[in-house]
């Protein structure tokens, strides 16, 4: 009787364990949507930040076009650097990269943005700039993209290269036309994965990307702040006026939003890469 | 003859390597060698960070030596009296104090408190979630993992102000410190911002890495070992003490470690929710306090304004602390998962 109420006890503590998971995930996004109600309307998609009030329309372009480059810097960058370590890079290469790749993965993001403040304003005189922002955003996403697409494309069975190779096709179309085709769900779901970190980063944008206020951002590499979401969240949340606090809490729920549809695009991907793979399989 | 299987294998190992050398057109050899550079990038930003904050820390290293890290001050002086101090050859503004003990402190202390809350909670969740529950519902409440990871630091920060806070402070830390208890008694500041609501914040965003690996971890235990377990009669408790957490206690502990390191790190969340103060050790756990990264983001903006650069060279050097301390986890982290056979863990942020 003893062994069977400890039993039960056992599961119920991991019973709370997991409520201390939930709860908390559950009560934050209610929270922080019930604080931004007030400030929710069209008005703050199509008016921008304008000192401690008005909409988000500037921040929220901003992020987007901050996302956009990262996809391509980082994407680009990324990606090749996995299909290198997974199809190219002897061991004896691979496994230091590897090893580097992922210490930079620990590398806390506002040590990313003080190297970013030196490099690009001091140094280089950029400003306040898109190219450094995203510069930044994508050192720090990086380790992510090269991990996930070096598993991905590893997982790519070997009987699809010998196949090819089989064929008389070369390295390349193999891994242009067989491989990458085959690993794509996976390496697309490692971009996503970067895309949720890039949106809700802060600190390595602070001394990088600078903030606009009342004005959209540019299409300027150089020499032009950038707003987002993030500024506003963490600026105006240490403003006293409630407005401001509104506006802070709207900008959070947003970048909220954008992690719930990231979310839910990776896990229509999986699905609908799962099926593929059963399809293969047969 | 073992010498003999190493040569072999070595000459084996040549020839490969030519048979593969002399299957690459050109043209895969250029795309090789541009996937190369590409492959190389990570590698050297990491260099460059490194380089680049050694560098601008320099200077401070030679000025403030030692008292650096035991001063209990920060402070960037006063630029409005005019003249500079020099010590070493290096210049710095009148008044100017340079010690993160306090920093250190307050950056150690809540994360580990962080880790001491995070792991129970983690671990439990895992086992649950892999063990117990029917699939059906395993999908959905790991999407609550998904959501823990993914939620950015400075909305943790903005519910860590406007709600947990106030909540912790009027619930739970007012009566806490009628007890008089010693590091559970003292004022409580506005909002409930110290040292508590940071750690507890922080554990908050920790537990998804350390749950989500625990959880793949569980998953690899053999089935055959948990059917014996069952075939002896063992409850579900025994099973998880004496087959699955042996089984995957090493992994467990890598992942905490990489946990810390993100607790470590973490900037924004805890410049919000900790008061930012750095004038000395907290007293108990309600107190302000500060951690170096956060320090770093709230104190910049100031420190461009001292003209001798010295203070913007103190804050480099607060970042080399913390880059060393979280490389320095994050490798001990990775160096247990190597000699794991299980499934890999995920990279630091763990989404």
């Amino acid at each position: 009787m003893g062994r069977a109420l400890r039993n039960r006890a056992f599961f119920a503590a991991c019973g709370v364990g997991l409520l201390l998971v939930v709860a908390p995930a559950v009560a934050l996004v209610a929270s922080v949507f019930a604080k931004a109600a007030p400030a929710i309307g069209t008005a703050l998609f199509t008016s921008p930040t304008n000192g401690q009030g008005g909409g988000l329309e500037n921040a929220i372009l901003g992020t987007l076009l901050l996302l956009v480059g990262v996809l391509v810097v980082a994407g680009t960058i990324g990606v090749g650097a996995g299909v290198y370590l997974a199809e190219y890079a002897p061991p004896r290469v691979a496994g230091p990269l590897r090893t580097l790749s992922e210490v930079l993965a620990g590398v806390p993001s506002i040590v990313i943005g003080y190297v970013g403040y030196v490099t690009f304003l001091q140094e280089l005189h950029w400003g306040y700039s898109l190219l450094g922002g995203v510069l930044a955003l994508s050192v720090l996403v990086l380790p992510y993209i090269v991990k996930t697409t070096e598993l991905a494309v590893r997982q790519v069975p070997t009987t699809l290269r010998e196949a090819s190779a089989a064929l008389g096709l070369t390295r390349t179309t193999t891994v242009g036309r067989i491989v990458l085709p085959t690993a794509w769900p996976g390496v697309i779901s490692g971009l996503i994965v970067a895309m949720a970190i890039s949106q809700g980063e802060t600190a390595p944008l602070l001394f990088t990307a600078g903030y606009l206020d009342q004005r959209n951002p540019s299409l300027a590499l150089l020499h032009h702040d950038v707003p987002y979401l993030t500024y506003v969240a963490f600026t105006d949340t240490t403003l006293p006026a409630a407005r401001a606090q509104q506006l802070a809490s709207a900008a959070g729920a947003m970048t909220l939003v954008l992690l719930l549809a990231l979310i839910f695009a990776g896990r229509v991907l999986a699905r609908r890469s799962r099926r593929a793979t059963a399809r293969m399989a047969l | 003859m073992a010498t003999s299987t190493l040569r072999a294998d070595r000459g084996r190992a040549r020839i490969e390597r030519a048979r593969r050398r002399s299957e690459l057109t050109p043209r895969d050899r250029v795309v090789r060698a541009a996937l190369g550079v590409t492959g190389a990038v990570p590698a050297l930003a990491l260099v460059f960070i490194t380089y680049q904050t050694l560098r601008q820390a320099y200077p401070s290293i030679v000025f403030n030596g030692a008292h650096f890290f035991t001063g209990r001050q920060f402070s960037i002086g006063n630029s409005y009296g005019g003249g500079t101090i020099t010590r070493h050859g290096y210049h710095a503004t009148p008044g100017a104090v340079f010690g993160i003990g306090p920093l250190i402190f307050g950056t150690v202390v809540s994360s580990l408190i962080a880790l001491a809350v995070a792991v129970p909670i983690s671990v439990g969740a895992a086992i649950l979630l892999a063990e117990r529950l029917p699939s059906r519902l395993q999908g959905p409440l790991g999407v609550f993992l998904e959501l823990l990871a993914g939620i950015p630091s400075v909305v943790f920060g903005l519910w860590g102000v406007a709600t947990f806070g106030p909540l912790l402070a009027r619930d739970v830390e007012r009566h806490l410190s009628d007890l008089h208890i010693p590091w559970l008694t003292g004022s409580i500041q506005h909002n409930g911002q110290g040292l508590l609501t940071s750690a507890l914040v922080l554990a908050l965003m920790i537990i998804p890495i350390i749950a989500s690996t625990t959880r793949e971890l569980v998953r690899s235990v053999p089935a055959l070992t948990k059917e014996g377990a069952v075939a002896l009669g063992l409850t579900g408790t025994e099973s998880v003490r004496l087959v699955t957490l042996p089984f995957i206690r090493t992994g467990i502990v890598a992942a905490s470690l990489l946990g810390l390191a993100r607790a470590l790190g973490e900037t924004i969340a805890v410049l919000l929710i900790s008061t930012n103060a750095s004038t000395g050790y907290p007293h108990s756990v309600f107190a302000g306090f500060s951690t170096m990264a956060a320090f770093i983001a709230g104190e910049l903006d100031g420190a461009f304004g001292d003209s001798t650069g010295m203070a913007v060279h103190a804050l480099a050097e607060v970042g080399l602390v913390i880059l060393v301390i979280t490389l320095l986890t994050n490798l001990a982290g990775r160096a247990i998962t190597r000699r794991l056979a299980g499934p890999g863990l995920p990279v630091g942020r763990g989404i």
